[in-house]
This record gives C-alpha cells, structure tokens and sequence, in this order.
C-alpha cells in the first residue's frame, strides 16, 4: 500500500468527521485542560514535599495545607474534563464509523453485479465488518493518545522550561533517541506485520478451503498431502511471527530503557543543580517533579509510537475501505425513463456479448418476442443461458447491439423499472433472516395476509409453512432450517405475489421432486398466461408447451421454432431430445 | 506521576477491562477453563530452555527497577545533603548501569517469549489440523466447518498470547506488586496503609464497571454479527435484490442495524468512561495522603521519614499501580486463553469414531463387490434413514439408486466409504467387511463423486491426482475423455497446469461437475459412486457420460438420481422411500411391480412412453 494512498485515506476519514467539529473541539479542550491540570498538579505535589522538613526540620503546614487543598480541588475537575473526553470520542468515533459503514454498504447496492460476482463475498464482509473495526480503534485510539501525548509533550516542556531550561535542555537532547528508536522499530515491526498478516490469509484460506471441503479430502485420501502443505505455510508463519513478535516486543524494553536514560540524566543534572544553588533557586521539590516530568514527558513517545502503528493499520484498512467505495458504480439512472405500461414485447437485436473480453460469449443474438409468448431456452451447460437472463435483467449490460422491451431500448429505462416488470425465479434460492411473511413479501411489501397466503398455496408452500413452529412468522435464515426445495418454493411464492407483465424461470423447480413440481406446474401455466415468459428448463413437458424454443449452442441461437418444427428440423433439437430417451 | 497511569489504564481498559469480565462470564460457563489451559502444557516441553530463562531475565529486570527510587533517594538525602558532587554523579551512573543490565535481561526474555510462543502455535496448529484430518463425518457434522476454522486460527492465536505473556510478565508483575508493598513497608509500614487502601479501591471501581459494560459489549457483539449476516444475505441475493428493485430497503435495513451498533457502543463507552477518572481520583487520593502524612510523620520522626524517603514512596506508589493494570491484563489474557484452550482440547478430545484396520485384509474378488445385508442406519438423534437393507452387486455390474429428497440416497454411499458407520447389519467390498480395511485402502478402491461439484484451489492436474502421485497425465486425460470434459479443458490455457481457483470459481456449474467425474475416474477406481452427479448436465452430456462408464472394464458403478432416465439402465435399481427399500429390480420389473417408482416415472415420461417401456422391457 503507498504512503499516498494511506494519506489519502486520513483526509477522507477526517471529512467524514466534518458535521461533527463542534465536538471535535470539545474533545480537544477537555483532553487539553485535563492534561494541563494534571501537570499542575504535579508542580503542586513538588511544593507540597519541599514544605517538608524545611526550617529546623519541621514542615511549613502553613504553605503546604492551601497547595493540599488545591489538589483536592483539581483532581475532580481533572476526573470530569477525562470522562467527558472519553464520552465525546467515543461519540465521535461512533458516529463516523456508522456513516461510513452505511456509505460501503450502499455503495454494495450500486455496483454493477459484475463486480459482486467476481469478488470473494468473504472479502468484501470482511471490509464492511473488520476493517471498518480497525478503523474505529484507529480513531478511537488517535483521539484519545494523540490528542492527550501532544498536549502532555508540549504541557510539560513548558512546565520544565519555567522550573528550569538548562535540565530541560538535557532532556531534550535525549529525546531524539526515543524517536529514532520508536522509528526503527516501528519500521521494522510495520513491514514484518505486513507479511505476517499475509501468511496469516493465507493460511487461512488454506484451512478453510480444506476444513470445507474435508468430504472430499477425505472421499481421496488427500490428508497427507494436505498436511505437508499446511505444514509448509505453517512454518513459514512461524518464522516471520517470531520475528514479528520480537520486534514488537523491542518497543517496551527499549523505550523504557531511553526514558530511564533521561531519569538518570535529570536526576544527576537535577542534582548537581540542587548543590551549586544551596541557597534556593532549584529545591529537592523541584528536582521530585523534573523526576516526574521526564517520565510524564517520554511516557507519549513511547505510546504515540504504539499509535502510530495501531494507525497504520487502520489506514490500511480505511485504503481497503475506499478502494471499494471508488470502485465505479453503475451508470446512472437519473435522467432515464421509467417504463410504464409495458406490453411484453421484447426485442433482441445484434446482441454481442462477454465476461472477459478475451472471450466472446453470445455473438451476433437476435430474437424477437412478441407480448405473451412463452419462450423456452435450451441447450448443453455453459451454452449461455443463464447469461441471456443477464441481459434481460440488466445485471450486466450488452456489449454490443440492443435489447428493446415494450419498443424502448433498455439501456434508456431505469434499472428499476425494468426489473419490476419481470418475475424472477432462480435456480440458486435465497432467503434473508426474517419471518416467513417478510420473504415471500419482499417484492411487495404491503400485501395483506390474506394475498401472501394465496400466494404460498399457489406455490404449494402452504402446508409446508403451517407445518413450521409460528407458521408465516415462523424466522428463517439461510443457512439451515428449510431445504433447498422448500426455499425454491418460498422463492415461486414471492413471484406469484408481485406478478408483473413478463416472466423469467430459470431452472426454477431444479430442487423440487417430480410429484411436487407437476401440482406447481399448474399454477406456473396459470401464472404465464397472457404474460411473456422465458423459461430455462430441464423437463421436456415444460419445453414442449412454448411458443418458440431457442435451441442455444456456444453463445448462439443455433435453431428456433416450436417443439414439433424442431423435431421435424431433424437437428440439434432432436438430438438432445433423443438423447434424453436413448 | 498520575498521569503516567491513566494512560496505561487507558491504553488497554477500554478493550481489555471488558473483556476481562466478558471472558470471566464466558469461562465460568465452560467450567473455569484454566485445566484446560493445562493440559495444552506439554507443548512447552521443547521450550524449557525459554520458560527457565525468560522468566528468570525479568525478574532481574525487574529487581533493578525496584532498586532505581532507592538510588534516587539517596542521591537527594545523601549527595544532594551533603553537597556531595562526585556522590552525585556515582551514583547517576549506577542509575545508567541499571538501565543498561535492564535493557539486556528484557531483550533476552523477549527474545525467549518469542521463540517459545510462536512455536507452541505452530506445533498447536500442526496438531489440530492433523487431528481434524483424522475425524468422521459425524464428528465433523457435530463441531462444522466455520467453528474449526475459528479454532485453529483464533483460538490458537489466543493460547500463543498467553505463551508470551507467560514468560514476560507472570513472574514480573507479581513481584512488582509484592515488592513495591514491601519495599514501601520498609520504608514506613504505617503510610503502607495507604497502598492497601487504594489498591482496593481500585479493583472496587473496575469490578461494578466493568460487570456493567460487559452486559452493554455482548449487546454491540451482537448488533455487529447483524451487520455482518446482511452484507452476507445482501451479497449473496444480489440478484434478488435487485430484481424486485429493493436496495433502498436493504440500505434502510442495513443503516438501522449500524444505528443499533452505534447506540450499544455509545452507551457501553460512556460507562467505561468512567473508569479511567475514577482511578485517576483513587490514585491521586493516595499520592495527597502520602505526601500529607510523610510530612507529619516527618517532623515526629515516625517510622524515620525523610523527604527523600516521601519521594521514593510516591514512584513505589506509581510501580504498583502499574503493576496493577499489568495484573488486570494478565487475568484477561488468560481467561481468553483458557477459553480457547478449552475449545480447542474439545477437538482434540473429539475423537474418531471411525478408525480403520491397521492392515490389510485378503480380499475376495469373486464374492459380490458390493453387499449390503440388513443394514439400518440413523443420524445422530434422528429416526432411522435406512432401514434393513439388503443388496448384492456383481462385479462391474451398475446400481441405480432413486428415491425422493432424503429418502436415504446418499446415505447409502456414505456407508459403502465408511463416512459413516452403520448402526447394525454389515456393509461388504469384494467380501470384506467395510470396516476390515484401512480407511485409505477401502477410498482407494472407490471414486466418488459427490452431490456438491467441489474443487480446490490449484492446477487442474492437482485437481485430478489429488496428491497421488501414481496417476499418469495420459490417465488423466482419458478420464476427462470418459467424463465429457475434454472438450473444455482441451481449451483451458496451460493445459492440466490451467488453474482452477478456489470452490471452481472459474468455471461453470456443468464443467466443474464433469471434472469431480473425471478426478473420480483419474484415480482408477474399483467402484464408481455418481451421487447425483448429473444434474447441472443436460441430457445429451449426461447420455454420453453413461455410455463411457458403461464401457470401462470391471468397474462397478453406482448411480444415485432423481431421473428415471438416468439409472433405468441399470443393471439393478433401488427404490428407497424414507430409508426402506420398496423395491429392487430392473426397470421393466420396478414399473409392474413398485408403485413408487412407477409413480415417479410417471412425472417425467408421458403415459404412452411408459406404456411402450413396460412393453419392450424397459429399453426403447
């Protein structure tokens, strides 16, 4: 990751943070006057020890009791300035991190599928879960040791420079140490992190895929040679973690050993000062507190170090953060029309199209459907089917040529619009967490009870659901719970709710057992009547029945017509057809 | 000198404090996880050299550091007193000695913790992933996959922290606390009142807040596990969403889950917020107390106080606060770290309930390859999924198995490759009882291809041979043959080398079934198990699939499917309906006489086709 970007990054967090300055400077004058006053009490603890044993050995209660009760005074001023501080960033910190999760999250919703599709789902999860984490601990911990470390570093140089500039001078000059120090290893730690994490990843990815797939590595004896291989990342780990660690582990030894350097240094100077200037000037008190300060005044150096890398890692993960929100959005919507009044007439037209650019998909497509045709598609896998639906959808845009619906090019209609008048049932189900009644409803939210319920017993879901503990407010998840077929049928349910002009069945009752499917069929022929349908199908009853079958073949329509012309045709069709009856 | 406190406290409370009690909670639970944290102990054996002398460097270390405030002390009571220069600079350079020998002892520890840490984890990981590999199915079932993952890589990661923190810090801090109170005791045992006092104080205020923000911190856990599952549900239904146009929902619904996130973590940071002021007035208390009292004590000569001796109490004061938050981060390191002790000893203590002979039995090859006789079999806890079945297939005949969903299809197969055992009855190959050969040796003789086309991550000769190194690229080549999939990866660049990314991603849905043909047939098995492995074929592949297996020599097939038209072919058929055998037979048998099948070949074939079967035996 380069510097720029990381740069970059923090400009970007900081703007989020812009409606929220009122607070930022609150934050900063709270962290400022506790800090402060805590060092001043520091200086009054000094005066108080110096009213020890003065004067024939007794001490000066006199002077010490109203410097006593001023401390007294400080310290709860000092506790509320603290806790407001820590209140107002974490409110900060929170705040930010909720918008810029909610901006990730809805930059997901924008971008085209063809960046959904291509990249790991765990990856990009894990951006808007653990990096936006790693952000807010980033912030949280910049705010607080940042904001505290400078105040105290420049608080207490000025407090040593009025108690006395030539001991200040001295620590001062060992201070670059603790810099140069806390650089070299925070260098060393940053890069030896990096690769870490890398391994890391990568082991993971290995557990995973292999733990996941341990049917098979067990179905093929595959164990041995997985666990040499697990062993060859795992020592590599192991390696580059110990060195990790080690360099870490330097910053605490180190730093302490400079700031015991500097308490030694100012100790001895403190000291020697005290003797020439028996007479007053620098007193034993003075030389406690400069004891104090010099701890006080390296102790930020040494965190501010261990900020510092806490924010490289959260700028690291802010850059992953933004490298997903600058991934270019689908083209606008805006100024497109909204197509109304559909009347199921579709039209392809020199429909070029592909994934990668290397290799061509469907070349040179044509079709035209006419408003309530039922179209069949057929062919070997990976002919292109399901990329056609693709296209009617617009979840990918052609690459060349033009597909009408309703005469309007859909290139020059809203996505919306365009998707509200198709009815999509896929082969892959999906459920979101949530009742029963929400997920048949989703494509139409305010349908009463009553046209839900129709609805499941159309897609014979019915009796299914009322089998389920609540019944339609029984909550599902996607990950257990139904069967594939039950979430199939859930997803016929949701379509024959909303029930727009045109419909798209893509291998829609794959899961469902035969008995099941040929009560459901009616009521799919039911729902297709008058309405323009695309179907990919299996079954030959359902292709029988079109109105026109596209026979596909590598990306091309290689024949077209009904059932029994295609038979005649002799070709491609028949062959399939024959070969499911040989 | 406070303020040197409240930092360290604020370094580490807000993560740490809470977590302490979060974990406490969590650790009760499993029975104080600490045994378990044990037991994982014999993995320091090959670092004692690391746990002897890395502990051992810091109390050095830390003997040291507790001399420094009384070198200081005397510096002021002694030098300063006596206008004693050369005193002065002696005993600065002691103070500079002491800092020296400091420095060295704790790299060497470091060093020490490093080593020994890192290398429990990576012995740790070692082991779990070799133990994993040695679990059943049903093991496996129990504990799943993403609950394995977290174990090897978090958990593991947790029990490495404690290794480290072990070495550095269990002997240091302790002996920071006990001999600070000490040394301060020395000094005046009475103002030592003072450091009890507050130390209890102290622990006083962390335990309400923390109790409080735990609560709060599982509640934000929680609302986060929520963000997560609806990016996750967005991701996946993509297409859903946006075919019924509802991504403004989706981002209403995410945005008042991350409200929700934001509320529990306002709320739990403002009461943790508390905290670190009210240490900071404990603290600060004691600091105005010792300073009052010493100098009372001084000028009554009590306990022989000096003001030298004031100061030298105020840093013993700040070693052990110090020393204190040290303590509260060692209890949270090992309460998490027993935690996952425990979770990982309950894998390892997961042992196998299948485990195969230790040598190889004589097989019999004129016996029927595969026998089946009066097996049952049930899933943990559940009703039987199969019931009594008897069946006996000859040599290089071919098994049709069909059936509705979960009527027991699979769960033939499974028993056939021992996945899992059945409960009573015996599986046979070639004669032997399954459970008389070493489980590689009974895999080796049979290929299966699962219901889920998987693939792993590599090249596709990886994916053919599996690691087995006997398998001949000409091998592979005429199993794609055999499994319809030359024909794409004749195309694929490099060859065998193309790669194939994680799950097959690279591929399609047809494609990667073929190949999880193809890498069964590579293996050059004995017996061939198709488990539903056609259906993102359509049926001309799938026809051509059938007539290349039909023409191997010797290798006997079982085919499992939804479709008539895939297994009527076959040489005998089982009808499986909810785990009994309704019938057995061929396919001209089965449509006179099982009603069940007949049923289903009714939904796929029309009335005359059947008719016309039942007439011609079965074969058009």
């Amino acid at each position: 990751m380069k510097q720029t970007n990381k740069k970059g990054s923090l400009g970007r967090i900081l703007r989020y943070m812009k409606d929220q300055i009122p607070l930022v400077v609150l934050a900063i004058i709270c962290a400022a006057g506790s800090v402060l006053l805590s060092l001043y009490t520091t200086v009054l603890v000094g005066r108080a020890i110096d009213c020890i044993g003065i004067g024939g050995g007794k001490t000066d209660f006199a002077a010490m009791t109203p410097i006593l009760i001023t401390i007294a005074i400080i310290i709860p001023t000092v506790a509320v300035l603290q806790w407001l501080m820590y209140f107002l960033t974490n409110l900060i910190t929170h705040k930010t991190v909720k918008a810029l999760r909610t901006d990730i999250f809805k930059h997901l919703q924008d971008l085209p599928l063809s960046y959904i599709d291509a990249n790991s789902h765990g990856d990009i999860i894990s951006r808007v879960v653990n990096d936006v984490d790693a952000v807010s601990d980033g912030l949280l911990q910049g705010f607080q040791q940042l904001f505290t470390g400078i105040v105290t570093i420049i608080g207490t140089l000025v407090f040593m420079v009025m108690l006395n500039w030539k001991i200040t001078l001295v620590v001062v000059c060992i201070t670059p140490l603790s810099f140069a120090v806390a650089a070299v290893i925070s260098k060393l730690c940053f890069n030896k992190f990096k690769e870490q994490s890398a391994i890391k990843g990568e082991l993971t990815g290995y557990i995973d895929e292999h733990i996941g797939s341990q049917r098979l590595v067990k179905a093929f004896g595959f164990e041995q040679t997985a666990e040499v291989q697990f062993g060859e990342i795992n020592e590599r780990l192991n390696v580059c973690g110990r060195r990790a660690q080690f360099y870490s582990a330097l910053t605490n030894p180190c730093t302490r050993f400079v700031n015991s350097l500097v308490y030694a240094g100012v100790g001895v100077f403190g000291a020697l000062n005290a003797v020439k200037a028996v007479s007053g000037g620098f007193t034993v008190g003075d030389l406690s507190c400069f004891l104090q300060y010099a701890s006080q005044y390296t102790k930020p150096f040494n965190e501010i170090s261990g900020v510092v890398t806490e924010l490289q890692n959260a700028l690291a993960s802010a850059a992953r953060i933004f490298a997903l929100i600058d991934e270019p959005a689908e083209s606008s919507d805006k100024d497109k029309k909204v197509l109304e009044n559909c009347d199921g007439n579709v039209a392809i037209e020199n429909v070029d199209f592909s994934y990668v650019p290397e290799k061509p998909l469907i070349e040179n497509l044509n079709l035209n459907v006419k408003s309530g045709q039922h179209i069949a598609i057929v062919g070997p896998t990976g002919c292109g089917k399901t990329t056609l639906i693709n296209l009617l959808m617009r979840f990918y845009d052609v690459v060349d040529g033009e597909i009408r619906v309703s005469g309007n090019p859909i290139k020059d209609i809203t996505r919306n619009s365009l998707r509200g008048n198709f009815g999509i049932v896929l082969q892959e189900t999906w459920v979101f967490k949530g009742t029963v009644r929400d997920n048949i409803s989703y494509g139409k939210p305010d349908a009463t009870l009553d046209e839900i319920v129709a609805a499941a017993k159309a897609a014979h879901a019915d009796s299914f659901i009322k089998r389920l503990p609540q019944g339609y407010d029984t909550v599902i998840t996607n990950d257990a719970e139904l069967s594939q077929g039950q979430r199939q049928l859930l997803s016929i349910a949701r379509v024959m709710l909303a029930l727009p002009p045109m419909l798209i069945l893509d291998e829609a009752t794959s899961s469902i057992d035969t008995r099941t499917e040929m009560k459901i069929q009616n009521a799919f022929d039911k729902m297709m009547k008058g309405r323009t349908s695309f179907v990919v199908a299996h079954r030959l009853s359902t292709i029988r029945e079109a109105d026109c079958i596209l026979v596909m073949k590598s990306g091309h329509i290689v024949e077209q017509g009904t059932h029994a012309e295609l038979l005649e045709k002799d070709g491609f069709y028949a062959e399939l057809i024959q070969s499911r009856q040989e | 000198m406070s303020i040197i406190f409240y930092k360290c406290v604020s370094r580490i409370s807000v993560d740490i404090y809470i977590n302490v009690w979060y974990n406490f909670l969590e650790t009760e639970k499993i029975n104080l996880g600490v045994n378990y944290l044990f037991k994982l102990a014999k993995y320091l054996k090959d670092f004692k050299l690391n746990v002897t002398i890395g502990p051992l460097c810091k109390l050095t270390e830390a003997i040291f550091e507790l001399i420094v405030p009384i070198v200081m002390a005397k510096i002021i009571d002694v030098g300063i007193a006596n206008g004693d220069t050369n005193y002065i600079i002696q005993h600065g350079l002691i103070l500079v000695l002491l800092a020296v020998l400091g420095l060295s002892c704790a790299l060497v520890c470091q060093y020490m913790a490093s080593v020994a840490s890192q290398g429990v984890g990576t012995a740790l990981r070692r082991d779990l992933y070799a133990h994993i590999n040695t679990l059943s199915y049903k093991e496996l079932d129990k504990i799943g996959t993403p609950a394995l993952v977290t174990r090897i890589s978090n958990d593991v990661n947790q029990v490495q922290t404690a290794v480290a923190m072990l070495i550095r810090l269990v002997v240091r801090a302790p002996f920071l606390v006990i001999g600070a109170t000490i040394m301060s005791f020395t000094i005046s045992p009475r103002l030592s009142l003072i450091f009890i006092g507050a130390m209890l104080l102290i622990v006083g205020i962390m335990v309400p807040v923390m109790k409080a923000t735990v609560k709060l911190f599982k509640k934000q856990q929680k609302s986060l596990d929520g963000i997560s599952r609806i990016t996750r549900e967005n991701l996946n239904g993509v297409r859903v969403v946006r075919a019924f146009s509802r991504q403004e929902h989706e981002k209403q619904r995410f945005e008042e889950t991350a409200e929700e996130y934001r509320k529990f973590a306002v709320k739990a940071g403002r009461i943790n917020a508390l905290l670190n002021p009210l240490i900071f007035i404990a603290v600060n208390t004691a600091y105005l107390l010792i300073v009052y009292f010493g100098a009372g004590f001084t000028d009554l000569s009590i306990d022989g106080l000096t003001q030298g001796k004031v100061i030298a109490l105020v840093n013993y004061m700040t070693q052990i606060s110090l020393a204190l938050v040290v303590v509260a981060n060692l209890v949270t390191i090992f309460t998490k770290a027993a935690a996952s002790a425990a979770r990982i000893n309950e894998v390892f203590d997961t042992k196998s309930s299948i485990n195969g002979a230790e040598t190889s039995p004589k097989q019999d090859r004129s016996a029927p390859a595969i026998e089946f006789d009066n097996v049952s079999f049930s899933y943990v806890g559940g009703e039987n999924s199969l019931d009594n079945i008897s069946l006996k297939l000859k040599r290089g005949e071919t098994l049709g198995i069909i059936g509705g969903t979960g009527s027991g299809k699979t769960t033939l197969a499974n028993l056939l490759c021992r996945f899992y055992d059945c409960d009573s009855g015996e599986v046979r190959i070639n004669g032997v009882n399954v459970r008389d050969y070493p489980t590689n040796e009974l895999r080796r003789l049979i290929g299966i291809v699962p219901q889920k086309a998987e693939l792993l991550s590599g090249t596709l000769r990886d994916n053919m041979t599996l690691g087995r190194t006997d398998i001949s690229d000409e091998q592979i080549q005429n199993a794609l043959a055999a499994a319809q999939a030359k024909e794409f990866t004749d195309k694929l660049d490099g060859g065998l080398d193309a790669r194939i990314l994680q799950g097959g991603k690279n591929l399609s849905g047809g494609q990667k079934q073929r190949l999880t043909i193809a890498r069964a047939l590579a293996q050059n098995p004995e017996i061939v198990i198709l488990d539903d492995s056609s259906s993102a074929l359509d049926y001309a592949t799938d026809a051509k699939l059938r007539r290349s297996l039909k023409e191997l020599p010797n290798v006997t097939a079982v085919i499992i499917s939804q479709r008539a038209n895939s297994i009527m072919h076959a040489d005998k058929i089982i009808v499986l309906d909810d785990g009994k055998a309704v019938g057995i037979g061929t396919h001209a048998e089965l449509l006179k006489n099982c009603e069940v099948y007949h049923e289903i070949c009714a939904t796929q074939y029309s009335e005359e086709e059947l008719q016309q079967q039942e007439k011609e035996g079965g074969v058009l």
